[in-house]
């Protein structure tokens, strides 16, 4: 196994999730593409983790701090998107343009 | 390493089936015109994410990312799809017309050119030292209560405070509903 297969295959798949942010209009669907983004982040901190040998694990610990984060993100962007489907009843970000002049 | 010593060896296999799932889920997930597909597709790149994990010896970390994820966002996901009534058939209006996606896949296209572009150039063909076995669930617990145990504090009070925020900003005011 060489280094690259996976830092590339992370590459892909974050490459992936930035296109799903960018092209979903629902935004449920926004923040299944970021969690897309996080899962290769993820993959590259555990393959530098274990390419360099660290001693300390400091890669498999932080992509494990990466995973708690990215709970708390769904959590509360689950919420915000369910306020805002209460108060507009619409869940699509393109008609979110109270700020647009 | 030529392209014949790297299908050679097994493990090359497995990382090649794990990768074709993980880029099918991904693609589940950006295109398909139906909400539970596309959350089930971020079920398969998760769990071939994990297997990608445990063949790199990261044991902990792959049954971290099935209990966290397959086990609780993806409910939280399916929750979140039913209850803002996102259709469940198949729907057109999911994605933004083809403009602004031809768009996002320029960008998406020379971000990727540019990483791997990067990638290539500064790791070649660099292998993974030899390892010794996978990564010991007692190293991660000694190295994180020792050297990292203010991230972590960090991270706990982050999480007491993603609670809080979730119930305050999710539940119904009870005067409102009384009206």
């Amino acid at each position: 196994m060489i280094v690259n297969q996976f830092l590339i295959l992370g590459a892909a798949v974050f490459a992936l999730g930035v296109y799903g942010v960018l092209s979903r209009r629902n935004a449920v669907m926004v923040l299944l593409s970021v969690e897309l983004m996080l899962g290769a982040v993820n993959l590259n901190l555990v393959v530098f983790d274990r390419a360099f040998r660290d001693e300390l694990a400091a890669g498999q610990i932080f992509s494990l701090f990466v995973i708690a984060i990215a709970a708390a993100e769904v959590g509360i962007g689950l919420a915000i998107i369910l306020l805002i489907f209460r108060n507009r009843s619409s869940a699509n970000v393109d008609e979110l343009d109270l700020m647009k002049l | 390493m030529s392209f014949g010593d790297w299908i050679g060896q097994l493990e090359n296999w497995v990382f090649a089936v794990l990768a074709f799932g993980t880029l099918a889920g991904a693609i589940l997930v950006v295109h398909s015109r139906n909400v539970i597909h596309a959350a089930l597709g971020l079920v398969l790149t998760l769990g071939s994410l994990a297997g990608l994990f445990l063949l790199l010896g990261a044991e902990f970390v792959a049954w971290t990312l099935v209990m966290v994820y397959i086990g609780a966002v993806i409910v939280l996901f399916l929750f979140g799809i039913m209850i803002t009534r996102a259709p469940l058939g198949y729907e057109i209006d999911l994605s933004h017309p083809t403009s602004v996606k031809v768009t996002a896949a320029i960008v998406a296209g020379s971000l990727f050119a540019l990483i791997g572009w990067a990638f290539l150039d500064a790791f070649e063909a660099v292998e993974f030292a030899a390892v010794d076995g996978p990564t010991r669930t007692a190293d991660i617990g000694i190295s994180m209560f020792t050297n990292y145990v203010i991230p972590f504090e960090v991270m706990s009070f982050l999480l007491l405070a993603a609670l809080i925020g979730g119930i305050v900003l999710a539940r119904q005011d009870p005067e409102e509903a009384d009206e």
